[in-house]
């Protein structure tokens, strides 16, 4: 047990805190953006020169071209999280796609997007889920049929983040429908510019359109635009899923969750009272921070084992499960020390932190459910994890 | 930047696995349980072996001189096996308590008896730490002891005494001393003693280094202690619900896949497992980091008191009505993670000390 980072860790950290120091002027004030502008490019770009962004990407595709270095990798976000910088595009095009490419696609293909899409030139969306297909993503049923050069594909596609804001697709269709479902899956990539796709904003019950629907009608692609082989698609898939799996539970967003409520706890009276002063919610807040240690130092647990090339078994399992748990109870937390104040939502009057715990209670909920619900996530744990059986296949009617 | 066990601290715990799989099997925890055994002297004697009641007490007075994450190690085996032995008060809380507040003289006396088995301590600070009952309460005067000191762990065959008085004094106090009378108190987990002493005029002697930094200790270690046992009897029993999950059939097949059944297994292994992070940075925090070591290890006893009940009740619901039966033994383990549970601070009680030393409740 060493909880020192060593002096060339330490050494690494001054460099990015000279770095900040010196650019803070240039990072662009909106921490997240759809589609980036010149000011997001330029900060981008910024950041891959000097290996904050796209670190480990071979320079031939416009990475930074590193070694790979867990610990490099946390230094850099903990500096960039604690100055309020934000660190580089996040969208799914550079989370899941790139990675994705990298492992399975064409030299061509490498060529041809993982720069521009490091870039922020090109935007991708996700298509994923289907309306029938969530849980049980392999059953899902947009058509593509063999037609010359092309497929042409017909079907609809939901959950679908950024569709609006997306040059491009990365998309699962059924393209052996004769074969078992995890074998007649292809994995495309296409323009949403493509004659026949619709794109229909889908509203959630924050009130915002965070997700769209995709719908296609005889939509042309050509053959070639193909990640992996035909009939291949699932297991592509699952190489980019992994990367999703990775990002949903993050333990140091909690800590900062918590800090905030802390803050509000401290400074939010009622009767004249501190919320914190409140034996019933405080004891509440005590309980979460117990909740949100153990997982910062459990993370700490699987940054180590990472670094090691160590595979942490079950360890690695549970973040999604309990990260998106602990956070959906934060703001459950703060909601109920504010009272009255808790439903103030919009523009209200007395609106408290821009109405953000509500959105934030309820946005939890769908991470919840999104990227592996937690009755799958309990699935795999305990298949997975504690070697326990799979649930038996319903016998033929 | 590592966190994680050493080489060494992996070889320690498998190696102390598999002497308590051979000397303490449920048979033997059964014996010790229904005879009435203050310990189990066997399984004491292949222990001291291996130099478990010596363990953070330093080599020149015959310990092994580790950390207290090493005996934390031993705490999570010893409830993994629901261990009728004594551990937790005389070879980590007293050593500690000594090893702060005690004379040169005092350690040179009691250290290597404690480490080596020849002496098992007993700590009384129930009183200071978790709150005075009724009429116990010990007072110091003319080097006397009076009163009574309410829920004294390792008990059972212990030679020496720590007790707190109510000024958050600490004395030694022998055995055999005259004036002492011993209570012994009937717990549900019998793989531990507890106890209670009286004192009419018993001579003692102080402890008169840094009492208040030595009964901090003591409950801090003690707590950290009881966290670790928790996380060990708590995955023996999820173990244990997994195991007989995947051989029991009901309706034609093994009932561990159901999902109503694998979720409960799921669900106990997602919410323990990030308590053995807790422990091992709260046991590091100890030595380490001596500022932060008495939150971490209010958060780390607190936490896995809660995880454990759940645990203890989910593992004994996969179990079906077998887990409910004496015959499986299953008890054992789930009493032992409720006496942890109370001891030295239950979670509610705990926390609130953890939201005063943040300065969010006043004291």
């Amino acid at each position: 047990m060493d909880l020192a980072y060593g002096p060339e860790y330490e050494a690494f950290r001054e460099e990015v805190r000279q770095f900040i120091a010196k650019h803070r002027k240039d990072a662009p004030e909106r921490m997240r953006v759809a589609r980036p502008d010149a000011e997001w490019k330029a900060w981008q770009q910024l950041l891959i020169e000097n290996g904050y962004a796209a670190r480990t990407i071979p320079t031939e595709y416009g990475g930074y071209g590193g070694e790979p270095d867990i610990l490099k990798s946390r230094i850099i976000a903990e500096e960039f999280t604690a100055a309020g910088l934000p660190l580089g595009l996040a969208n799914q095009g550079i989370s899941m796609f790139v990675p994705t490419l990298l492992e399975l696609g064409t030299p061509e293909q490498k060529q041809k997007w993982i720069e521009p899409t490091l870039k922020g030139e090109v935007v991708w969306c996700q298509g994923y889920s289907e309306p029938g297909s969530g849980s049980d993503l392999a059953s899902l049923q947009t058509k593509a049929t063999e037609d010359g050069d092309d497929f042409v594909i017909n079907g609809q596609k939901i959950w679908t983040s950024t569709a609006k804001d997306a040059d491009m697709i990365f998309c699962l269709v059924r393209t052996e429908p004769d074969a078992p479902k995890h074998q007649g899956i292809s994995y495309l990539l296409f323009s949403m510019d493509t004659p026949g796709i619709e794109v229909r904003p889908l509203k959630t019950m924050t009130g915002a359109a965070e997700f769209n629907e995709v719908f296609f009608t005889d939509v042309r692609v050509p053959k070639n635009q193909i990640v992996g082989e035909r009939g291949q698609g699932w297991f592509v898939a699952n190489a980019t899923l992994k990367h999703e799996r990775g990002m949903l539970g993050d333990p140091n967003q909690a800590g900062t969750r918590l800090k905030e409520i802390v803050d509000l706890m401290q400074t939010e009276t009622m009767d004249g009272q501190k919320l914190i002063e409140n034996p019933l919610y405080r004891d509440r807040l005590v309980e979460l921070q117990s909740r949100v240690y153990a997982m910062q130092f459990h993370g700490l647990r699987l940054l180590t084992a990472a670094s090691k090339g160590e595979d942490p078994g079950i360890a690695r399992l549970i973040v999604k499960l309990q990260g998106c748990e602990i956070n959906h109870q934060l703001a459950a937390l703060a909601i109920d020390a504010l009272g009255e104040l808790g439903v103030l939502y919009g523009k209200s009057p007395h609106l408290r932190a821009w109405g953000s715990w509500q959105s934030r209670y309820m946005f939890d909920l769908g991470l919840i459910i999104g990227g592996g619900t937690a009755q799958i996530q309990k699935n795999i744990i305990s298949e997975r994890g504690l070697d326990m059986p799979r649930e038996p296949k319903p016998a033929k009617a | 930047m590592e966190f994680g066990l050493s080489e060494d601290q992996r070889m320690l715990q498998d190696s102390l696995n598999g002497t308590l799989e051979r000397v303490c099997p449920l048979e033997r925890v059964r014996k010790a349980a229904e005879g009435g055994e203050a310990m189990a002297d066997d399984v004491w004697t292949a222990l001291t072996e291996l130099g478990v009641p010596g363990m953070i007490v330093p080599e020149a007075q015959g310990g092994l001189g580790l950390a207290l994450l090493d005996a934390a190690l031993v705490s999570e085996m010893l409830g993994r096996h629901v261990a009728p032995v004594p551990f937790i008060a005389t070879a980590v809380m007293a050593p500690a308590a000594l090893m702060r507040a005690g004379s040169m003289a005092q350690q040179e006396e009691w250290l290597p008896k404690l480490a080596s088995g020849e002496v098992v301590a007993s700590v009384a600070i129930a009183e200071k730490v978790s709150g005075a009952r009724e009429d116990a309460g010990v007072t110091a005067s003319g080097g006397k002891l009076n009163g009574k000191a309410w829920f004294a762990m390792d008990f059972g065959e212990a030679g020496l005494f720590i007790v707190a008085d109510m000024d958050g004094g600490l004395h030694l106090v022998k055995g055999d001393a005259k004036g002492l009378a011993r209570v012994g108190l009937t717990r549900i987990d019998l793989t531990r003693s507890l106890g209670e002493w009286q004192f009419d005029d018993v001579e003692a002697e102080p402890l008169s280094g840094d009492t208040v930094g030595a009964l901090n200790a003591m409950r801090d270690a003690g707590r950290i202690m009881l966290a670790a046992d928790t996380l060990g009897t708590g995955w023996m029993m999820i173990d244990k619900a997994v195991a007989y999950a995947k051989e029991r059939k009901q309706f034609g097949r093994v009932i561990g896949s159901f999902q109503a059944v694998k979720h409960m297994c799921a669900e106990m292994a997602a919410e323990l497992e990030p308590c053995r992070s807790l422990v091992w940075y709260a046991a590091h925090a100890f030595d380490e980091m001596p500022e932060e070591g008495p939150l971490m290890a209010a958060h780390a006893k607190s936490l896995t008191s809660d995880v454990g009940r759940f645990v203890a009740r989910t593992a004994t619901e996969v179990h079906g009505g077998m887990g409910f039966t004496d015959l499986l033994g299953l008890h054992y383990w789930f009493k032992r993670i409720g006496l942890n549970r109370q001891l030295l601070g239950a979670p509610e009680r705990v926390r609130r000390e953890a939201a005063v030393m943040q300065g969010w409740a006043a004291d």
